[in-house]
């Protein structure tokens, strides 16, 4: 399996680099390898044909291969073209000026249409709405019932009258929710198959009764190649809207939204992340490109950088680095910063690439880390710009004064120098990336 | 059960999306040339054979033409037809057989959504329908209304069934299910469980306990464990089947919802890299939707029909 698009593409061109020149054969090998990753993915096959031709175009050209970083590069074109593919801004769900807005939840079966429209309740109502729920699933044993258990949860009131069809369920609704003064209609329907004619019909009707301001496509997040088919059936006899992705807390690739965004346009709107009804998220493209190349989680630590990070010290500490200036004073600096990112184990999982590191990712915990906090604070700053002055009595001095050995001290020592040897290699590869903070740890592909 | 299968073909060609339509489209009665493979690997990735199991597949059809050198399309189509069939192979079994120790204990488990329910539905009616006692246990006491839904699917298939409230510990249920079982002499106990994502090591390790509690009510229970995957599903159900097999015994698959377009071509990837059989296959919402699996009639299925498979 692919753990990183990125170590792939590294790896192939380091093989190339030691050729010297790259030729367009190789960008083409590492495009090569960007297909494996889709279509490992999930992403429907002519989609990954259609999208590579786009990126070959751009990749072959000089952009690439004038580049000194061509691997970087290549994961750079391909996440711009599938972040513009997957829409730059994350959509939202909208109401109708008219109230009571009605938004419809389809899709096949198990997909998490039940689920879903209760978490989606459960938002409306958090942002002030008055949702009222519709039963309308009256095929599925206890479909009713699982909705009106989880409606109870969220004192959210259900509609269903025994023995009506989902046409007049819809009708009676609207009714209810002018009753009941609700101003959305969630509407809860049976799973069906895109190719049952009868049900797809039943949807229509129901859509022509009481026509939808939101209708949304419920597709489990780890669907294969049928997507596309899915979504392009639904989309003939609905005026479809949007989408939701659910079972996104799974490690499922998600392949689909891309899929479905390539060959329909449709924005997806929602993603779920759990059976608990909180677990109801906006859509972030970007996220969601680096998450179908297999990347790791790279935006959300990004963001998360940006939130916690004080912008004035990283900047100022990133120019030190960059200008060769590493000593154990910046190193000391960097790790305060990181430790304002939260657990070290959450910050590690989202660094692409880390997941395959399992090994390093058990040696560098938060109790290590406050250990080589210590020893570095029992330092003098002239003994961390200079490390050179360490002697033994100095090390004895420092390991005593944090509550360490001289062995642990030993190795920080060594672990910085051969860091500061990484620092030096990347210096030069550094390039500040559009709208993104420099970060100050190696650069993050 | 020939006719069930049928049914199902009768489906995929009645929406004229059928793989084996396209397939037909293009190779029947064609010289065969090199140009062509692009179209059968088209064929198998839309399947969702995936990556692997695409390049062993053109691999060893590949190695053939080479040997045999055929003049027509429908002959590599029969090659690559009988390399699929030879990585489904250990498949023919009898499922409806049940060892002389009863009862016998089933469980059924896999990701949400995917059937579970349904399936021992299914199961419980047609066992029942062979002349076999069987009862249900509901031991999915997680998700809104499960217990319900098996309950329900109890009263179709006139079947009693065990249950707990709702939050109840499941491993509890499963081994309530196995000693009523035990008491009232009972040939079947199938255990339905919730839907869990195999990424989360908690919800795995409950199942792994609802497992062993099992096997404490009974020595040997639970005697077969079925992984119920969604035709649907793409890659990722093999990384499903990996942590599930891991966790309990899964002895073979139940492959739903293949009455729609979806051909689940990631089962044959689990069967051929995981030795599992597929034992069912789900084809619609009705107490007698279920077939046994055919893995002659689920290539077909993929590449449709040519001369050489008359039945
Ligand atoms: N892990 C996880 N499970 C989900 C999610 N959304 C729905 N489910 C589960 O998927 C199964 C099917 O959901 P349901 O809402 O009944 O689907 P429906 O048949 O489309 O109405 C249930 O077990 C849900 O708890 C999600 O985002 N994450
Ligand atoms: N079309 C079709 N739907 C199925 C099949 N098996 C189950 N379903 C439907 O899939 C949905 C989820 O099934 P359920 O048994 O509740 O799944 P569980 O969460 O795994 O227990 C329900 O709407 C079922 O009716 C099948 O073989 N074909
Ligand atoms: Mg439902
Ligand atoms: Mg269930």
């Amino acid at each position: 399996m692919f753990d990183s698009l990125s170590e792939k593409l590294e790896a192939a061109f380091r093989r190339l680099r030691r050729k010297g020149v790259l030729s367009e054969a190789d960008v083409r090998e590492a495009v090569r390898e960007v297909r494996l990753a889709l279509l490992e993915a999930d992403v429907n096959f002519k989609v990954v044909k259609e999208f590579l031709a786009k990126v070959e175009a751009r990749a072959v050209g000089q952009e690439i291969l004038a580049s000194l970083t061509p691997d970087q590069e290549v994961v750079r074109v391909v996440r711009d073209e599938l972040s513009e593919l997957m829409g730059r801004q994350p959509a939202r769900v909208t109401m109708a000026s008219n109230p009571p807005t009605v938004i419809y939840l389809v899709g096949l079966q198990g997909s998490g249409k039940t689920t879903t429209a209760a978490k989606l309740a459960r938002m409306l109502k958090d942002q002030g709405r008055l949702p009222l729920l519709v039963a309308a699933d009256i095929y599925r044993p206890a479909a009713v019932d699982q909705l009106r258990t989880l409606a109870s949860q969220l004192d959210v009131p259900v509609y269903y009258s025994e023995g009506a069809n989902p046409v007049e369920l819809a009708v009676q609704g609207v009714a209810q929710s002018r009753k009941l003064a609700r101003d959305v209609l969630i509407i809860d329907t049976a799973g069906r198959l895109h190719i049952d004619e009868g049900l797809m019909a039943e949807l229509e009707a129901m859509e022509k009764k009481v026509p939808a301001h939101e209708t949304l496509l419920v597709v489990d997040a780890m669907t294969g190649q049928d997507a596309v088919r899915v979504t392009e059936s639904f989309r003939q006899r609905l005026p479809l809207t949007g989408v939701v992705l659910t079972k996104l807390d799974g490690d499922a690739r998600g392949g689909a939204a891309l899929s479905i965004r390539a060959v329909t346009g449709l924005p997806i709107k929602l993603i779920t992340t759990g059976e608990k009804l909180d677990a109801l998220e906006a859509f972030q493209p970007e996220r969601m490109a680096s998450r179908i190349l297999g990347m790791g989680d790279v935006l959300s630590l990004i963001e998360k950088a940006e939130l916690s990070l004080d912008r004035a010290e990283t900047e100022d500490l990133a120019k030190r680095v960059e200008s060769g200036d590493f000593s154990l004073e910046e190193f000391r600096a960097m790790l305060q910063q990181v430790k304002r990112l939260g657990p070290l184990s959450k910050v590690m999982e989202m660094i692409p690439g880390m997941g395959a590191m399992g090994k390093l990712k058990n040696q560098i915990d938060d109790k290590s880390l406050v250990r080589v906090e210590a020893i570095l604070s029992s330092m003098t700053p002239l003994e961390r710009r200079r490390p050179k002055v360490l002697d033994g009595s100095r090390r004895l001095r420092i390991a005593r004064g944090s509550g360490t050995t001289v062995q642990e001290v030993n190795r920080l020592l060594k672990q910085f120098q051969e860091m500061q040897k990484v620092m030096r290699q990347v210096k030069g590869m550094r390039k500040g990336k559009r709208g993104v903070p420099k970060l100050p740890f190696p650069p993050m592909p | 059960m020939p006719g069930l299968w049928e049914r199902l073909r009768g489906g995929l060609s009645r929406t004229r999306q059928g793989l084996g339509d396209r397939i037909r489209a293009v190779f029947a009665g064609r010289q065969w040339s090199d140009e062509l493979w692009d179209s059968l690997e088209e064929i198998l990735y839309e399947a969702d054979l995936g990556v692997d199991t695409v390049s062993h597949l053109l691999e060893e059809t590949r190695t053939l033409v080479r040997q045999k050198r055929p003049k027509l399309a429908d002959e590599v189509v029969e090659m690559l037809r009988r390399a699929m069939i030879v990585d489904l192979a250990g498949n023919d079994h009898d499922p409806w057989y049940l060892p002389p120790e009863r009862p016998v204990v089933w469980m059924l488990v896999g990701v949400n959504g995917t059937g579970k329910t349904t399936t021992a539905g299914k199961l419980a009616a047609m066992m029942k329908a062979r002349g076999h006692q069987v009862i249900l246990g509901a031991a999915d006491t997680f998700r809104a209304a499960a217990i319900e839904q098996l309950a329900i699917w109890a009263k179709r298939a006139e079947v009693p069934v065990v249950s707990q409230a709702i939050g109840a510990d499941s491993a509890a249920v499963a081994y309530d299910t196995v000693t009523a079982a035990v008491a009232r002499g009972m040939d079947l106990a199938i255990i339905d469980t919730a839907g869990r994502l195999h990424n989360k090591a908690q919800l795995m390790q409950e199942l792994a306990k609802v497992h062993r509690v099992t096997g404490r009510a009974l020595a040997g229970a639970p005697h077969e464990v079925w992984l119920v995957l969604d035709a649907t599903t793409g890659q990722n159900g093999l990384s499903q089947a990996e942590t599930f097999v891991k966790t309990v015994a899964v002895s073979g698959i139940v492959l739903t919802k293949l009455d729609g377009t979806a051909k689940g071509g990631v089962a044959l990837t689990i069967a051929r890299t995981l030795h599992l059989p597929i034992r069912w296959v789900g084809v619609g919402e009705s107490l007698d939707d279920l077939i046994v699996f055919d893995a002659k009639a689920y290539v077909s299925a993929i590449l449709g029909e040519t001369q050489g498979t008359s039945e």
